[in-house]
This record gives structure tokens, C-alpha cells and sequence, in this order.
């Protein structure tokens, strides 16, 4: 049988590029949440640089000045702190180090942990009992005890830091993926990988991990909230990020003592925290669809409609 | 008008999917008198269920919507009913069984608790409840009813269960009873023994039932008239005798003709020297032993057909040859060369001589893969069979010979029909050139006239291609026409091993005689006469 140059008879499909582009476009929500993410990044690489000294210029007549003050020029407009540092600019320059530890600790994290899971679900039932069995005793102890124990050993630095909230995270990834994995590995399209003689290796990464990689992600932006406060609340103890150096979780605690009568010292850096959560949520929902050929039909066909 | 116990007129049903409104249900209309016993016969997504769900208010609304018509219970409008009145009806006059009794019952409650609750809702004392419970798991034959009474769900076998769930739905003694796929789960012999329960409960109670199916077979069973649906519409109505000895719509004529087992059966050439000899396999799992010495020959371009129920260790075998499960002891020389003491690396080898198709081509093939994906992993797995400029190509002939087309190479499984995912798996098996596939179960989930184009397709590659096929299946007429050699395994033994018309014409084991017996043939003249055989050899 001569097939007459197939290259002919299969309609072209666009470049993955393109494709996620008009994807993205078609749900608004994720549209949005990308763009504030971008803006966010590109503040988080020039804020320091840019914003630094006037952040940490203490100017004790202007303490705690109340937001929506036109008068003055655009960074008092969020208001200013207990030592008079307007707030706008503490939080331009704080997303440097907030993005950095939030998303140092759970990438390092995720990636720790899968792999972990991937290894413990799919080796022997030893190195299987040998790695769960880690992992109940890192959950066991309380995460933060852990925290005070290693930074006060170690000494704060922002990898130290990293590292601790990494470590206190691990078992989540690890328990999820392997639970997955667990179920997957029986599935019929795995059995059928074995029957044509596919490696272990070929097995985890091209049926397994794509499967698991969803539910892994949706966690991993769950968990940036998380992190971001567990940060904060080492900060308040004085064993995470040192002042002068700031992050956002460090301003909401600062603000604390002041809720009272001066609530836009933690309003302002908390919003910061959740958009950027939401931020961070909405496009991973948005991939988990994307990425999905059995889902993607949903965004491909709101783009026709609208467009 | 008031002289049919059930009548449907006119009923149409539509879902709202994104994808647009789909017209499940098409102006169709029925009837049902007492007594009476009517099949709705149709292939998956014909739209079979949705009028009995629409008869027991079990639409979901939205996104379904009952667009036009009635259902009328002695001439009384279901439709118009209070909501309050509708729940009297179901269970009190109508009554419903499902396909999978094991996801119907509750697993956390013992049957007896069940079927108690079932009165006691409608009104009965609880001694009453209790006394009638213990007298209907009796009736419906559950051996030992009294201790059966405190078990639950999962101690029991699949055919007892669905007795379970009978004895469920006639506690109230419906004027209805309709049954949804009641024995498609069941193995032949127990499908039998259900479809000759409900029959018996019938003549008892004089109930009418509506039963629901794919299957020909139980239709002429059990049957008095049938309707025939073809997408979402009612095609042909009539009796049975009618229906099947003059189908006047095409689409009844096709359904009749792809009935399997009524082709010219084959007739294996002189023996030649086995390519696969397989001695003495044993497996057990912990202490259930499921194979217990099975030892046969395959020649080269041959169909050995393994045929037993569920339980007769027939895939467990399909698994230990393909060494996904490792066996106890036995041996599988395949060419000389015995499959149980390869090395890893040599086993690799040998995995492109030796393919498989599964059972469920929805689960067997990874969803996130495109099919020139899932066919050409074969050749990143192993290097060398087809040179990578060419892939494109390969695929493209590989589709066209399982007959589908180039331009699905970019598709995802789930784009595809049963059938064609099963296509598409084959041509997966075919991409390593194999010299055998072993077919678990392989056309068992597929629609009865896919599953003739599938086996036709099979039939073809073993001629062209000199392909030996070991195919697994619980239905003896699939096998017919395809096989040269059938097993029958029972419990982990071979009980009969012969050529196909050795075994089909003169069966020697009563149990290969009761399994042929217990398959229900679409003709139903022919059906009657093995009833009464059966019932001639058990009195």
C-alpha cells in the first residue's frame, strides 16, 4: 500500500506557542492573572534598586500617615509604616525577597518531594517503607519547631530560610505523588507500556508524571500562601528575614501591633499576598485545562465564540 | 387509552453540553402491558437508558430536559405528578435493577439491613420487614438465607448479587420492574440462571418487565416484543419471532447480521511444529491457586482461543506469558527459547515478538497522548524497526491497515469511538511487527457490530500477515468464528482443549457442554429449544 505524502492529508497544527496564546486568551480570569504576575516579577527584579533608599528612610513625623493622601507624592499613597517608611515602596521593594523564599522553598520542595514519591511508589516495598517512614517523622514534628531549631543552629539567611520551609513542606508532594502514583502504576496503558518493553524510567516520566503533574501544581500554588505566612511568622520571631530587609509577611506581622488604629500597615501587604495567590491559582487552573487534551476543547471553543 | 399498564408517547429528551443540545431521546413511543416483558434493544449511545430514566424521574435537570411527551402508569401522567407522589411510584409500582449490583448496594449495611429498609420506608413493622426479607433472599435462591441475611455486599459472587438486588426491587411487589443491563456483567452460565429467575418471578407475580439491553441473545431469552433504537431513535417494534425473521429497518438488519457464531468455522491445518508450547504454568496469589498446571501448543499463524468464566485464571495466564506477573513454575518455550528464564535485557528482546491487546481500549491507551504518539512509542522503545524519517509514514500505513485514516494521527483517544480505539491499540500491537498478540478479552467491552468489524479485522492480519493470536474471551460464539483451537479453563484447569469444531460440535466435558448451552442464541426459535434442552437435562 503507498500512502501519496501524508504531509497533504494532515490538517497543520499551530505551534504549541500560538496555541496556548489563543488559549490564554480565551479565559479572561487567566488572561489577567498572567499579565499581574508579569508586573509583579519585573517589580521583584528592579524594586530594590529602584525603590531601596526611600524604603528605609525613617521619617518619624510621618508615623503611621494614613492612605489616600493625594497631596503627597505616589509612594506615601498606601500611607506609611510605625517609622514613618511609605508603604508603597516597602512593598515594591519587598517582593524581591518575598518571591524569592516563597518560591525558592516550594519549587525546592515540589520537586524534592515528587521525586521522592515517584521513587517510593514505583521501587521495592523497602526503600518504599524507608522513605514513608522519613516522612512521618518530618510530620510529626511541628514544622515551625523545626524552623526555630535549624535557623537558630544555622543562622538566618534567606537560603537557610529556604531550606527550612522546604524541608517542613516535602511530605505533602511526597504523600499526594505517591498515593498517585500507586493507583496509575495499575492502570491499563502503564501494563501496556511494559508489554512493548518500556523502561521504568520511560514508564515514570512519559505515563506516570504527566498523570500526576496536575494535581502536583494546583498544590504547589495552594502551598505559596502557605509558605509566604510560615515565613512571616519566623520573621516575627526574629529568626527569618532581619530587618532591614523586608518581605511582605514581615510587614503584615510589623503591622500587627498596630491593627488597632493604623490598619493599613498589614492591609496593604496582605492584599499583595492574595492577589498574587489568586494570581497564581487561576493559571494553574487554567494549565491543568490546557495542558489536558481531554479538557482542552472547553478554552479552544470559548475562544471561537468570542473572537 | 387506560388498558396499557406503562405507555410512553412521543417522549423526547435533550442534554445541554457545551458541545451544543444533544437529542438523546427522539420522539419515541412504547407500551407495556401486565405480565408483558419488553426489550429495548439499541448499542451504546442509542439512547436505550435514558427513557427508563426518564420513567424513573432519574434525569438529571438540568442540564436534561424533557422536551416533549408523557409517561403514563395506568393512564396516569407521570410527568404531572407531585414530586411527593412521583417517590410513591418508584419502588412501590415501579421497581429497578442495575447493571453493576456491587455499586447499587450499599457496601457499609448487610443485605438483610437493605432489603428491611427497603419495606420498612414503605411502611411495613419491622418483624413483617424482617420475616418477608428472609422469605425473598429464599425466593430468589440466595443459598442460606438466614446467615446470608447478616452479610454484606462484597461477600458474595456477581450473580448473587444481582439476585440480591432482584429480591431488593420486588419487596414491594412493583406492577414494573425495569432492568438496565442486568446480566451484561454476569458470565454466560448465571447470566442464564438470572434471566430464568426473573422469568420465573414474573409468571409468579404477573409484573411487567422493561428490560434493557445490547444483547440479541437476551432478548430472544426473555422477551415477549422488542423495540429497536438507533440513535436516539425507535427504528423497529414488534415480537421478537417478528423482529428477528423480518427486520424491515437496515439498521435492525445490521444488528442481526453481526450476531457472532454463525460463520463457516475453521478448520486448522495438519500439525506443524509449535511456535509457542507452554507446560505446566502454575500461579497463586498468597493462597488462592490460579492456575493449577496449564500446558498447551500454538502454532505459527494460528488462533488458540482460552475461553472460561471469571475466576478461570485465563488472563491470569495471558499475564504470566507476557511475564507482567512472574509464575510459579511451568514452562513457555517460545521458539525453543523458554520465556520464563530470560534475562531482562533478553526479555526486551523478545517483547517485540509477543504483543498485547487489551480489554478496555479506553483505559489502555494513555489519554494524554496523540495516536502517532501512542503508535510510534514503540520505536523510540525499541530502536531500529522503523528509521525515525519514516514514522510518519508508518503510522500512516499502520492506520490505513486497521482501517482508520492518516489525518487521525494528531487526535487524542478519547476523539474516538470504542471501536476505533481498539483500532488504534491494534495498530499500536501491529507497530512492532509481532509474531503474536495476545487479545485479553479484546472485543468484550465493543458494541456487537464493532465487535464483528474488530474481529473481522484480526481474522485478516492473522491471513495476510501470518500473525498467531491467543484470544481470551468469556463468550463461546465470538470465538466460533475466528478460533482454530479452543481451550476451556475452568477454576485453573484446562477442562477441554480441541479444534473449533471438536469443541463446538461435540463436546466431550459437561462443563464445556453447559457453557455452549448456556449462551443464549439471537434466534428465538432456536433459543426455545435450548431452554427446553436445559431444563430437559436439569429435571
Amino acid at each position: 500500500m503507498t500512502i501519496p505524502s501524508t504531509e497533504t492529508v494532515i490538517p497543520h497544527e499551530p505551534h504549541f506557542v500560538v496555541r496556548m496564546g489563543r488559549m490564554l486568551w480565551a479565559d479572561k480570569f487567566a488572561l489577567c492573572a498572567a499579565i499581574f504576575l508579569v508586573v509583579v516579577l519585573v517589580i521583584a527584579i528592579i524594586g530594590p534598586t529602584w525603590l531601596g533608599e526611600l524604603a528605609t528612610k525613617q521619617n518619624l513625623r510621618g508615623r503611621n500617615l494614613p492612605p489616600f493622601d493625594w497631596e503627597r507624592g505616589w509612594v506615601w499613597w498606601m500611607g506609611a509604616d510605625a517609622l514613618g517608611r511609605p508603604l508603597f515602596a516597602r512593598i515594591i521593594v519587598a517582593t524581591q525577597n518575598t518571591l524569592m523564599v516563597a518560591a525558592g522553598a516550594v519549587v525546592l520542595s515540589a520537586v524534592i518531594g515528587t521525586v521522592l514519591g515517584l521513587v517510593a511508589g514505583f521501587s521495592s516495598p523497602r526503600i518504599n517503607q524507608v522513605i514513608m517512614r522519613l516522612a512521618d517523622v518530618i510530620m510529626s514534628f511541628p514544622s515551625l519547631l523545626i524552623a526555630v531549631i535549624v535557623l537558630y543552629v544555622l543562622g538566618s539567611s534567606i537560603l537557610n530560610l529556604i531550606l527550612v520551609l522546604s524541608i517542613t513542606r516535602i511530605p505533602v508532594y511526597l504523600r499526594t505523588t505517591r498515593a498517585e502514583v500507586l493507583e496509575i502504576r495499575e492502570r491499563m496503558f502503564v501494563q501496556a507500556a511494559r508489554v512493548m518493553g518500556a523502561s521504568n524510567k520511560r514508564i515514570v516520566f512519559r505515563h506516570i508524571l504527566p498523570v500526576v503533574l496536575p494535581t502536583l501544581t494546583t498544590l504547589a500554588t495552594l502551598d505559596f500562601a502557605y509558605v509566604m505566612l510560615a515565613e512571616s511568622a519566623l520573621s516575627f520571631l526574629g529568626i527569618g528575614i532581619q530587618p532591614p530587609e523586608i518581605t511582605w509577611g514581615l510587614m503584615i506581622s510589623q503591622g500587627r501591633q498596630y491593627l488597632t488604629n493604623a490598619w493599613w500597615l498589614s492591609l496593604w501587604p496582605g492584599l499583595a499576598i492574595i492577589l498574587t495567590t489568586l494570581s497564581l491559582n487561576l493559571l494553574s487552573n487554567w494549565l491543568r485545562i490546557a495542558l489536558d487534551p481531554v479538557q482542552r476543547w472547553r478554552l479552544e471553543m470559548k475562544g471561537r465564540k468570542n473572537g | 387509552m387506560a388498558d396499557h399498564l406503562l405507555e410512553v408517547r412521543n417522549l423526547s429528551v435533550e442534554f445541554h453540553t457545551a458541545a451544543g443540545v444533544v437529542h438523546a431521546v427522539r420522539d419515541i413511543s412504547y407500551y407495556l402491558d401486565r405480565g408483558e416483558t419488553l426489550a429495548i434493544l439499541g448499542e451504546s449511545g442509542s439512547g436505550k437508558s435514558v427513557s427508563s430514566s426518564a420513567i424513573m424521574n432519574l434525569i438529571d435537570m438540568p442540564p436534561g430536559r424533557i422536551s416533549s411527551g408523557q409517561i403514563l402508569l395506568d393512564g396516569i401522567d407521570l410527568m404531572t405528578m407531585s414530586p411527593q407522589a412521583r417517590r410513591e411510584v418508584n419502588g412501590r409500582r415501579i421497581a429497578m435493577i442495575f447493571q453493576d449490583p456491587l455499586s447499587h448496594l450499599n457496601p457499609v449495611y448487610t443485605v438483610g439491613w437493605q432489603i428491611r429498609e427497603a419495606l420498612t420506608t414503605h411502611g411495613s413493622s419491622t418483624a413483617e420487614a424482617a420475616s418477608e426479607a428472609l422469605r425473598l433472599l429464599r425466593r430468589v435462591g440466595i443459598p442460606d438465607p438466614e446467615p446470608s441475611m447478616g452479610k454484606y455486599p462484597h461477600e458474595f459472587s456477581g450473580g448473587q448479587r444481582q439476585r440480591v438486588m432482584i429480591a431488593m426491587a420486588l419487596a414491594l411487589r412493583p406492577d414494573l420492574l425495569i432492568a438496565d443491563e442486568p446480566t451484561t456483567a454476569l458470565d454466560v452460565t448465571v447470566q442464564a440462571e438470572v434471566l430464568a429467575l426473573l422469568k420465573e418471578l414474573q409468571r409468579e407475580t404477573g409484573m411487567a418487565v422493561l428490560i434493557i439491553t445490547h444483547d440479541l441473545g437476551v432478548v430472544s431469552e426473555i422477551a415477549d416484543r422488542v423495540v429497536v433504537m438507533e440513535k436516539g431513535e425507535l427504528v423497529e417494534a414488534g415480537t421478537v419471532r417478528e423482529v428477528y425473521k423480518n427486520p424491515r429497518h437496515p439498521y435492525t438488519r445490521k444488528l442481526i447480521a453481526a450476531a457472532p457464531g454463525k460463520g463457516e468455522m475453521h478448520q486448522p491445518d495438519a500439525a506443524g511444529a509449535p511456535v509457542l508450547s507452554v507446560g505446566d504454568v502454575r500461579k497463586s496469589y498468597g493462597g488462592f491457586e490460579a492456575l493449577k498446571g496449564v500446558s498447551f501448543d500454538l502454532m505459527a499463524g494460528e488462533t488458540m482461543a482460552i475461553v472460561g468464566e471469571s475466576g478461570s485464571g485465563k488472563s491470569t495466564l495471558a499475564r504470566v506469558l507476557l511475564r507482567l506477573d512472574e509464575p510459579d513454575a511451568g514452562s513457555a518455550l517460545w521458539k525453543g527459547r523458554d520465556l520464563f528464564q530470560l534475562s531482562p535485557a533478553d526479555l526486551y528482546k523478545l517483547r517485540r515478538d509477543l504483543q498485547m491487546v487489551f480489554q478496555d481500549p479506553t483505559q489502555s491507551l494513555n489519554p494524554r497522548m496523540t495516536v502517532f504518539q501512542l503508535v510510534s512509542e514503540a520505536w523510540v522503545i525499541h530502536p531500529g524497526i522503523v528509521p525515525k524519517a519514516k514514522w510518519r509514514e508508518r503510522v500512516a500505513e499502520l492506520l490505513i491497515q486497521v482501517g482508520l485514516q492518516p489525518d487521525h494521527m494528531p487526535r487524542y483517544p478519547h476523539q474516538f469511538s470504542g471501536g476505533q480505539r481498539q483500532r488504534i491499540a491494534i495498530a499500536r500491537a501491529l507497530a512492532l511487527e509481532p509474531q503474536l498478540i495476545i487479545c485479553d478479552e479484546a472485543v468484550s467491552a465493543l458494541d456487537v457490530s464493532v465487535q464483528a468489524q474488530v474481529i473481522a479485522l484480526l481474522d485478516k492480519l492473522r491471513r495476510e500477515m501470518g500473525i498467531a493470536f491467543i484470544f481470551i474471551a468469556h463468550d463461546l460464539p465470538v470465538v466460533r468464528d475466528f478460533a482454530d483451537h479452543v481451550m476451556v479453563m475452568q477454576k485453573g484447569k484446562v477442562v477441554e482443549q480441541g479444534t473449533v469444531r471438536e469443541i463446538f460440535g461435540s463436546p466431550r466435558q459437561e462443563y464445556t457442554r453447559a457453557l455452549l448451552a448456556a449462551g443464549l442464541d439471537p434466534d428465538p426459535d432456536v433459543q426455545a429449544a435450548n431452554r427446553a434442552a436445559r431444563l430437559a437435562r436439569a429435571s
